[in-house]
């Protein structure tokens, strides 16, 4: 059964989606054309010379064999901001949804890091893990763990995914917690009382149904990973070793910003925009149908 | 960027608002300074502005700091698009050939200072500074600014410790190998490290033995430069390095200027990094530490040459008044006063850009007084040759970034010193001919 009021004016509606519309429009729309068409060309620096060229721009990346093996390390890499972002705060969240007193002191923790800019996050996970200055990494040191992220790619990727995980969590944290507890108490008290433990109860009850919440937080998360995450990569690794860190946006980032190619960073975004566009529809397709709303 | 600079809309508003800002100083022509200079140096790029509007009442500098060197050019870029630049630009040398090739955007300083009546002569300046701005014809194109060099520091205390002389610190590779292995037996961590190892081992290196990096001088005398950085000569020295690194002889620390710390903190005994390092050593070290001259292959002929020059330098932008243009030439005249120069020289550590700011440097007695600040001046003062003269590669800022890449893969022990120097070659000749299709299609 549907409940609906329609609307009896035409354009009252498209009135007042507008102001979105809008925003949507130049802040979305406009400049995912201007990547396309600047994908097109190739023009110097200072935009004196522009040149239409096709799809050479494309044609360049899928001839740069370090452009493909980038996929491999962003897959990894999201994969993993992805699972242990979402996994870790699930777990926070249901304990702080346990917690009995200084709930507020808990959640308030919890929910900083958020505030924290991606590049700040990255320089303060550098500043503890960095090799000659880092404090954890001494510590590693000391315990006879030879940490050097500047020659180790495994330790360079476990570093920025620790950084843009920690600097997730706080999101995925906030939105479980409230799926948590708009979960009917009494769904979980009956339970209780037909004897199912927390394990049991978190399995066959919570856990089935937060699951509107952790697909949301799948697409979100999925988007941060490919998206966000150039400012922490920039930070602490710059991509290296070698390019063992450099994830698709960073190579974005890096030569449209730094190196001024604009034409081959826009060609990039594209290619990123159809990633993300396909994954996301992927996600809907496949395994929206798992989940109860 | 790109949303906002393309923005038709945004010009007249911006227009607008210099109209408003323009109406309160017209009885002075303001010239607007873009530079990326940081705490100690961004006093000092103040001072001279300021020195320079107290001296004289027509014009008046106006320093603006626009972040690190890549983000004030990426601003610069945009607000050139937009119709906006400023008048002078700083621009680090990694973005010379970019300048260069954007033409209409820029105008060559020496006709800006002919154009105002000044007497601009190009034999002034110290060869391997000036060379490095100077375009194939024999323009100079920008006004050499803040010009560094690569030296190499050493910590005395270490040396000492392990018995290594300090009057006579390694000046080749292999006596810094061997003092590298004597601080290792006397139990010290981290013997050696390179900062801007790029900019050190591959391009200063190349210059100080005679070496090309890439054809064409270069790149000095066309875009049609490809690199030749796999020679005999860079295999047997990333080669040599690469071995030390296994060894524990050489530690690395990082790409650009982070492995600096290291040796300010007393952790690395030495290091091969930029003139400009000098005051942070001078106001930070707590031991007493050295400065001589980069290492080189004593078996090499032609060997030691000069070592090349980093920095930055200041770029006119198109598209500005008469009047200001002679502003513009005024603060360059005055700039380029020995007395300023010298004094300049002294308080930052980068290069005296006139043989004459040199001169007097010497006789006020400061090299005496401050024994090894003198290292960098003497690599530079000297005739350059065709392979020598500077290092000019379109696309710099990516080729840093290989260099840097296949570099980590040697240290890391995942390739050999032919095969990253192989894929520099490769990698950076993509870069080149790009770049060169790029500027030479539009003519």
């Amino acid at each position: 059964m549907e409940k609906r009021t329609p609307f009896r004016s035409t354009w009252l509606p498209w009135l007042l989606i507008a102001p979105q519309g809008a925003v949507i429009c130049v802040f979305f729309f406009w400049p995912a054309l201007q990547a396309l068409l600047q994908s097109l060309q190739q023009a110097d620096a200072f935009g004196t010379s522009v040149e239409w060229v096709g799809f050479a721009n494309f044609q360049r990346l899928w001839q740069d064999a370090s452009y493909l093996e980038s996929f491999q390390t962003t897959a990894v890499f999201s994969a993993l901001v992805a699972c242990l972002g979402i996994g870790i705060s699930l777990c926070l969240a249901y304990f702080a949804d346990r917690v009995v007193r200084g709930t507020v002191i808990y959640r308030t923790l919890l929910i900083w890091p958020y505030a924290v800019a991606p590049a700040v996050a990255g320089v303060v996970w550098l500043f503890l893990f960095s090799p000659s200055i880092g404090v954890v990494s001494y510590a590693l040191n000391q315990w006879g763990f030879e940490w050097n992220a500047l020659l180790n790619s495994r330790h360079a990727m476990a570093l920025i995914v620790m950084a843009a995980v920690w600097k997730q969590i706080s999101y995925n944290f906030l939105f479980f917690l409230a799926g948590l507890q708009s979960i009917p108490k009494s769904l979980i008290e009956a339970a209780a009382i037909d004897g199912a433990g927390p394990w049991r109860r978190f399995w066959t009850i919570q856990f089935p149904l937060l699951s509107p919440t952790s697909f949301f937080l799948l697409v979100i998360n999925v988007v941060y990973a490919f998206f966000d995450t150039f400012g922490i990569v920039d930070a602490a690794t710059k991509g290296g070793p070698g390019k063992d860190t450099a994830i698709l946006v960073y190579k974005v980032y890096f030569d449209g910003f730094k190196a001024l190619d604009l034409g081959g960073s826009a060609a990039q975004s594209v290619v990123l925009m159809v990633i993300v566009v396909a994954l996301t529809v992927v996600q809907f397709r496949f395994v929206e149908k798992k989940v109860n709303y | 960027m790109t949303f906002f600079t393309r923005s038709k809309v945004a010009v007249p508003c911006v227009m607008a608002l210099c109209g408003l800002m323009h109406a309160g100083a017209q009885a002075q022509t303001e010239i607007q300074w873009w530079h990326s200079m940081t705490a100690v140096n961004g006093e000092w790029v103040n001072d001279l502005a300021k020195n320079f509007n107290a001296n004289q009442k027509e014009y008046k500098v106006v320093p603006v700091f626009k972040g690190s060197y890549d983000e004030s050019m990426t601003a610069a870029v945009a607000a050139f698009r937009a119709g906006n630049a400023p008048h002078i630009l700083q621009v680090f040398e990694v973005g010379t050939a970019t300048m260069m090739a954007s033409k209409g955007v820029i105008v060559p300083v020496g006709k800006v200072m002919q154009d105002a009546g000044f007497k601009f002569d190009p034999a002034a300046y110290v060869p391997a500074v000036a060379g490095y701005y100077t375009s194939p014809k024999g323009e100079m194109l920008s006004y050499p600014f803040n010009s560094s060099t690569t030296v190499f520091y050493f910590n005395k205390d270490a040396f000492k410790a392990a018995g290594i002389s300090t009057d006579k610190p390694p000046a080749t590779w292999p006596e810094v190998a061997l003092a590298a292995a004597k601080l290792k037996a006397n139990g010290h961590k981290c013997p050696l490290t390179l900062a801007w190892q790029g900019w050190t081992q591959l391009e200063s290196f190349s210059t100080w033995h005679n070496t090309e990096l890439a054809t064409q001088g270069n790149g000095m005398r066309g875009m049609n430069a490809r690199m030749v950085v796999n020679s005999p000569l860079h295999v047997r020295h990333i080669e040599n390095l690469g071995n030390m690194a296994k060894q524990g002889l050489f530690v690395y620390k990082g790409r650009g200027n982070v492995p600096e710390a290291t040796f300010v903190s007393g952790e690395c005994a030495m290091i091969t990094t930029s003139s400009g390092f000098y005051g942070n050593v001078a106001k930070n070290a707590k031991f007493g530490y050295g400065l001589s001259a980069l290492p080189y292959y004593p078996d090499v002929p032609g060997a030691p040459q000069n070592t090349v020059i980093g920095g930055a330098s200041l770029w006119v932008m198109s598209g500005k008044k008469a009047d200001e243009y002679k502003g513009v030439a005024t603060f360059f005249n005055y700039l380029s006063n020995a007395e300023v120069q010298s004094a300049s020289h002294k308080r930052t550590g980068y290069l005296p850009i006139t043989l004459a700011a040199f001169k007097l440097t010497e006789a006020s007695g400061f090299y005496k007084q401050n024994p090894g600040t003198d290292t960098a001046v003497n690599q530079m003062i000297r005739k350059t040759t065709d392979k020598s003269r500077g290092i000019r590669l379109g696309n710099y800022v990516q080729i840093r970034a290989i260099e840097d890449e296949e570099l980590e893969q040697v240290w890391a022990g995942k390739k050999s010193a032919k095969e990253a120097l192989d894929s520099i070659v490769t990698r950076g000749n993509e870069q080149l001919e790009r770049f060169e299709k790029a500027n030479t299609s539009k003519n």
